[in-house]
């Protein structure tokens, strides 16, 4: 009974997941509403969201700049499986092919192993931003990286002409990625061989299967030992400490794995979009992300995936009609201005006036973990100040 | 050969002198008493000792072995644990847990199901609000977890910092007299304690501490009998 109770509700969300295809298929010819797309970059999103909870939520790191392992990513994908570098010609278990059946320029390695590859790449950069960094607590941390994140796209901007290398091409950015496939298989399976663009669903599985990696990793992070450390760094250091943890170790492994899962997310994204563009990856997305974190609740697995489902949904959907209402009440009243102004592009106006409503009301977000509603609603807090709180 | 031996250490916040060169001895199996008034520096004797402000200079030898500038959080593992000043639990960990996090450095369960044991025996409060969440304790039970969750690393010098701090006095005596009975169980301890009176009662030695030096060191008896002692810290005209 209680092992029911305890996985009745994660079994029916995923299995509601996994038939998506099946009832978006039944709303397109019903009401014509397809969801795939929407759904597929809102998935990417939880994915980013889960691995930003893990440097926020579960570490208590303020993390200004996680857009930046989501571009290290997405570039990863662009220089490993496109036509790039046209200086080498490297394929191994690649969807690339040519007509004429010559060698295709660039390098195309599978889109399996360059995830991989691209996990491994954020997953060290992390480590090599953390390190000198994770010694700062607070408004420090932030700074740094807030500058981490502005670097990153500013390095890929200015990336075409490193003593006339040209690794990223610039503002252009890189074009036609290769599509994820697995081509050994047989022709029946053919939108698995070479993921297209008309068949979304060899996506949405994909992108499903790495979320859900990143639910179970994230689940059993919360309870482990590296777990328990995370919360006893963010509650005192010094007392953690005392207890035989290094700290700076500590919130290492915090900003390495978010890394791992931003980089996971952005190789994904940088196949499905097949473009990376610099301007893809501003100081907004991080926030965007951040806000998915906080607004959902920190440090809660279900409250992250809604928050992200909502603020993503907001996006495509909410803003959209409220600008279609906006518009006809303007047309009806014969107001020029209400007629024709575009919702979607005050998102953030609209973003920053929740978030700010969020943290005066319920500050502890939507779906709040247990501990961090009560450091959220401590008034004596337990600080660091150096006796600490003392509570008699 | 003493269990720690501090020769003349000098810590410094920022600029401050704090510590003008402190020098102690404790040995095996006692228990040794700080004592002296605000800002004498005891508690940054115990921070310099374990790690969290390396002294500047001056040398920590412990079992044998120099110490100082070993990070704050390699000490546990030798053996050093302390109950800090103002406890510094993890409120928003249960009690079970705080427990857990004092032998987080540990792997045998079979050596820490026993300490769990101990600790309960000697708190038998702390057993009864195993699940309750630590920060929703009295002050006198928060101290008591304080000094349990040292204990749980099983350690040879245990470190404590003013635990009669805003305590009635009856539980202050109860709470000494636990740590005269870990002390007999076979733990060395280091006392820092502004309740001179309880300290001396308790201990083998004594030191006292004067703006960052040692101005007396001698058996915790004769100390209670020194008149300066008697006058400028146990309340006696």
């Amino acid at each position: 009974m209680a092992l029911l109770r305890r996985y009745a509700l994660p079994v029916v969300l995923i299995v509601v997941a996994l038939l998506f295809p099946l009832w978006n298929s039944f709303l397109e010819e019903t009401v014509d509403v397809n969801l795939m797309y929407p759904v597929i970059v809102i998935t990417v999103y939880i994915m980013l969201a889960l691995g930003l909870n893990i440097v926020v939520g579960f570490a208590g790191l303020l993390d200004l700049g996680f857009v930046a392992f989501y571009a290290l990513g997405a570039y990863v994908v662009a220089w490993l499986a496109s036509g790039h570098f046209r200086q080498v010609s490297v394929a191994f278990g690649t969807t690339a092919t040519s007509i004429t059946g010559e060698e295709v320029p660039g390098i195309h390695l599978s889109f399996w192993l360059v995830l991989v590859l691209a996990g491994a790449f954020t997953a060290l950069c992390g480590v090599i931003i953390g390190a000198p960094t994770l010694r700062l607590r607070g408004d420090y941390l932030a700074i740094v990286t807030l500058g981490f994140g502005e670097i990153i796209p500013r390095f890929f901007q200015n990336g075409d002409d490193l003593g006339g290398f040209n690794l990223t091409n610039g503002t252009i950015g890189i074009k036609a990625i290769d599509s994820p496939g697995f081509p050994f298989l047989p022709d029946s399976l053919s939108a698995w061989q070479r993921f297209g663009t008309l068949e979304l669903y060899p996506w949405f599985y994909t992108i499903l299967v790495m979320v859900l990696v990143t639910i179970y990793v994230n689940v059993r992070l919360q309870d482990s030992r590296l777990g328990r450390a995370w919360i006893s760094v963010r509650e005192d250091e010094t007392a953690a400490a005392a207890m035989g943890i290094n700290p700076v170790t500590t919130k290492l492994w915090a900003y390495a794995l978010g890394a791992t899962f931003g980089g996971f997310a952005g190789a994904f994204y940088g196949a499905f979009i097949k473009n990376v563009f610099p301007t893809s990856f501003s100081f907004n997305v991080s926030i965007f992300i951040l806000l998915m974190v906080v607004l959902g609740g920190m440090g809660n697995i279900y409250g992250v995936i809604l928050g992200a489902i909502v603020l993503q949904g907001t996006n495509f959907f909410l803003l959209p009609q409220i600008k279609t209402w906006v518009n006809s009440i303007g047309e009806a009243v014969g107001n020029q201005a209400l007629a024709t102004v575009d919702i979607p592009k005050y998102s953030f106006f609209i973003f920053g006036i929740m978030l700010v409503l969020m943290m005066l009301f319920r500050p502890e977000g939507i779906i709040p973990n247990r501990q961090r509603a009560e450091e959220l609603h401590d008034e004596t807090g337990s600080g660091d100040a150096m006796g600490g709180a003392i509570r008699a | 050969m003493a269990l720690l031996e501090i020769e003349d250490i000098h810590s410094y916040y920022g600029h401050i002198h704090a510590l003008q060169g402190v020098s102690l001895t404790v040995e095996e199996g006692e228990i040794v008493t700080l004592i002296g008034s605000n800002g004498a520096g005891k508690t940054t004797t115990l921070r310099s000792i374990n790690g969290i402000l390396p002294p500047r200079e001056g040398r920590i030898v412990f079992g044998g072995e120099e110490i100082q500038g070993t990070p704050a959080h390699d000490m546990i593992s030798r053996g050093i644990a302390q109950s800090p000043e103002g406890r510094r639990i993890f409120h928003r960990m249960t009690v079970l847990e705080n427990l857990e996090m004092g032998a987080y450095h540990r792997n045998d369960r079979a050596g820490i199901r026993e300490d769990m044991d101990r600790v309960f025996e000697l708190f038998p409060r702390l057993r009864e609000r195993i699940k309750q969440e630590s920060g929703t304790m009295s002050g006198g039970e928060q101290q008591m977890l304080a000094i349990g969750r040292a204990l749980m690393s099983r350690p040879k010098l245990l470190l404590l910092d003013e635990p009669s701090m805003g305590l009635a006095p009856v539980l202050v005596e109860r709470i000494f007299d636990i740590i005269k009975d870990i002390n007999r169980q076979g733990t060395t301890i280091l006392l820092v304690e502004q309740n001179a009176n309880v300290a001396l009662e308790i201990a083998t030695r004594g030191y006292v501490l004067e703006t960052g030096t040692i101005v007396n060191e001698a058996p915790a008896a004769q100390l209670r009998e020194d008149p300066k002692v008697r006058e400028a810290y146990l309340g006696e005209i």
